[in-house]
């Protein structure tokens, strides 16, 4: 543990150097997520005949661009690295290292954040200035959003490490991710606000982990739920860092044993 | 190039592929299964959009819903037939591995084009002419046989323009080389075909109709078959389309000029 603390500035360094040896490709992996601009236009075009529940033009405008910064700074890309590193068999390498390989890996992730932070800083501007009478000016609701953006990261980084150290046991994470994707956009409040799906789908989100990974950062920085019950989410949301990092660490444990390198 | 000998590369290339598909058959439950996932999750914003509603920018309910199905035949086109291959040349380019290819005695377009199918992707298929057929039962109608005509014609067009942008996209990675990234991009743009091209305005709608031709994928094929599309767009789709391959032919043989091979 004190090992990985002195080491991981230096980590930090080697991954900011990186992201900025290939920043044409984070680039362009950055414009993958324009999903939401698409619905907004989508949405834009419907709400010509009046609102929808408590989403009129603003309010959709205030949700799909905080949709887009929470999405752009909390998501990753550890799926892609772990999955590779076990099929090519280069995780030998890491495992040489005196670090576990789950310190690099955050550290890689993290240094992406400061290029993550330019590229949502226009977002955050255009959001301000298209819709900033939406967004939440209470203080605790404010702190509240702080905290659940680090928690998102938490478990997000969690789980897809956990999604890519499935590729122990079988072939491929991809298709596992695929559906994990399609489930999560449904449920996570990233294609339609959570509220607005029909009921027999909503019922489910309270507890799912979906929710928490985006659609509750969003919900809180529009200030849509009064301060106690966001703090009740927030409850949850580090309820499920704690179990999605034991989780982790268990798959990683008896993963490493079915784990048998060839050349790397 | 002989066009008797270019048949009998397409049939072999196709029984590979299909002896290959049929290796893996819990694969194909699971690709089964993720293919009728995205159908469902591309219904529900769809469903939640027209919940309180007549129309959208002039789409009714059943009229979108042919969009959409539209959308699910050209994706699984591009999942099953266009983009697998394409796939395998940006890692050809990147390891040297397209001498094999370039060696053989046949065109490399085609070799490259059709070197690999995913069959599973007819369930796609299957699920994109229930969704039309249910649109048209909900019209209360048939689609004209001369409509019905039209529709394929222009479902041809959309076809040879994706697959010319994929041949675009895939010859950029003859300059740069990581190209993979990319090919998310464009999977990624083409997600917003599934909405009527009408739904946009402004510079999306520009940018959706003349650069980035959405438009005549999903909306015209779809418009056809409802027999609202005028013949000056027909026509006009029509010459975009084989002006759109002619390009792509010629980016193709100007990109392979370009090729030096990596490992020999």
């Amino acid at each position: 543990m004190l090992r990985a603390l002195r080491a991981y500035p230096t980590l930090l360094r080697v991954g900011i150097a990186d992201m900025i040896a290939y920043r044409t490709e984070f680039l362009i992996w950055a414009l993958t997520t324009n999903m939401p601009l698409v619905m907004l236009a989508v949405w834009n075009a419907a709400v010509d005949d009046g609102p929808v529940g408590r989403f009129g033009r603003p309010q959709f405008i205030a949700y799909y661009l905080i949709t887009m910064i929470v999405r752009l700074l909390v998501s990753n890309w550890v799926v892609w690295e772990i999955t590779m590193s076990i099929r090519h068999g280069t995780l030998a390498t890491r495992l040489m290292r005196p670090l576990h390989p789950l310190w690099a890996w955050s550290a890689e992730q993290l240094a992406a954040v400061p290029m993550r932070l330019v590229l949502v800083a226009p977002v955050v501007v255009a959001l301000v200035h298209a819709a900033g009478s939406e967004l939440t000016r209470d203080p605790a609701l404010l702190a509240i959003f702080a905290l659940s953006l680090v928690g998102a990261w938490l478990v997000q980084f969690f789980l897809m490490v956990a999604l890519g150290l499935a590729s122990f046991w079988i072939e491929s994470s991809f298709g596992l991710f695929e559906v994990w994707m399609g489930v999560n956009a449904v449920l996570g409040g990233y294609l339609v606000p959570l509220e607005l799906l029909p009921e027999w789908l909503r019922s489910s989100t309270g507890w799912l982990p979906f929710r928490f990974l985006l659609s509750f950062p969003v919900e809180t920085a529009m200030g849509l739920h009064p301060v106690d019950v966001a703090l009740g989410d927030l409850g949850i949301q580090w309820a499920y860092v704690a179990v999605s990092a034991a989780a982790t660490l268990a798959l990683w444990r008896a993963g490493l044993r079915r784990f048998a390198a060839f050349g790397g | 190039m002989r066009p008797t000998r270019h048949v009998r590369v397409l049939q072999a290339q196709l029984r590979a592929s299909v002896a290959n598909a049929m290796q893996y058959r819990a694969d194909f439950l699971l690709q089964g299964l993720l293919g009728l996932m995205w159908v469902g999750v591309s219904l529900i914003p769809l469903n939640v959009l027209y919940r309180d509603r007549q129309s959208i920018a002039g789409w009714t309910w059943p009229q979108a819903l042919l969009v959409t199905g539209w959308f699910t035949a050209l994706r699984a086109a591009l999942e099953g037939a266009v983009s697998p291959s394409l796939t395998a040349v940006v890692e050809h380019v990147r390891r040297g591995t397209l001498d094999f290819v370039l060696l053989k005695p046949a065109d490399s377009q085609f070799l490259v084009s059709t070197a690999r199918f995913e069959p599973w992707k007819v369930l796609d298929l299957g699920a994109s002419f229930v969704i039309m057929g249910w649109a048209f039962h909900q019209m209360g109608r048939a689609p004209a046989p001369l409509d019905l005509a039209a529709a394929a014609l222009l479902g041809l067009v959309a076809l040879i323009v994706l697959y010319s942008m994929w041949i675009l996209v895939i010859s950029l990675s003859f300059f740069i080389v990581r190209a993979d990234n990319l090919s998310f991009l464009f999977s990624s743009l083409l997600d917003a075909a599934r909405w009527p091209v009408q739904v946009f305005r402004g510079a999306l709608r520009f940018l959706f109709t003349f650069i980035f031709p959405l438009a005549l994928m999903t909306t015209y094929p779809a418009m056809a078959m409802m027999g609202t599309l005028d013949a000056t767009t027909a026509g006009t789709a029509l010459l975009v389309g084989f002006s759109f391959a002619a390009v792509a032919r010629v980016v193709w043989l100007r990109a392979l000029r370009n090729y030096t091979s990596a490992s020999s």
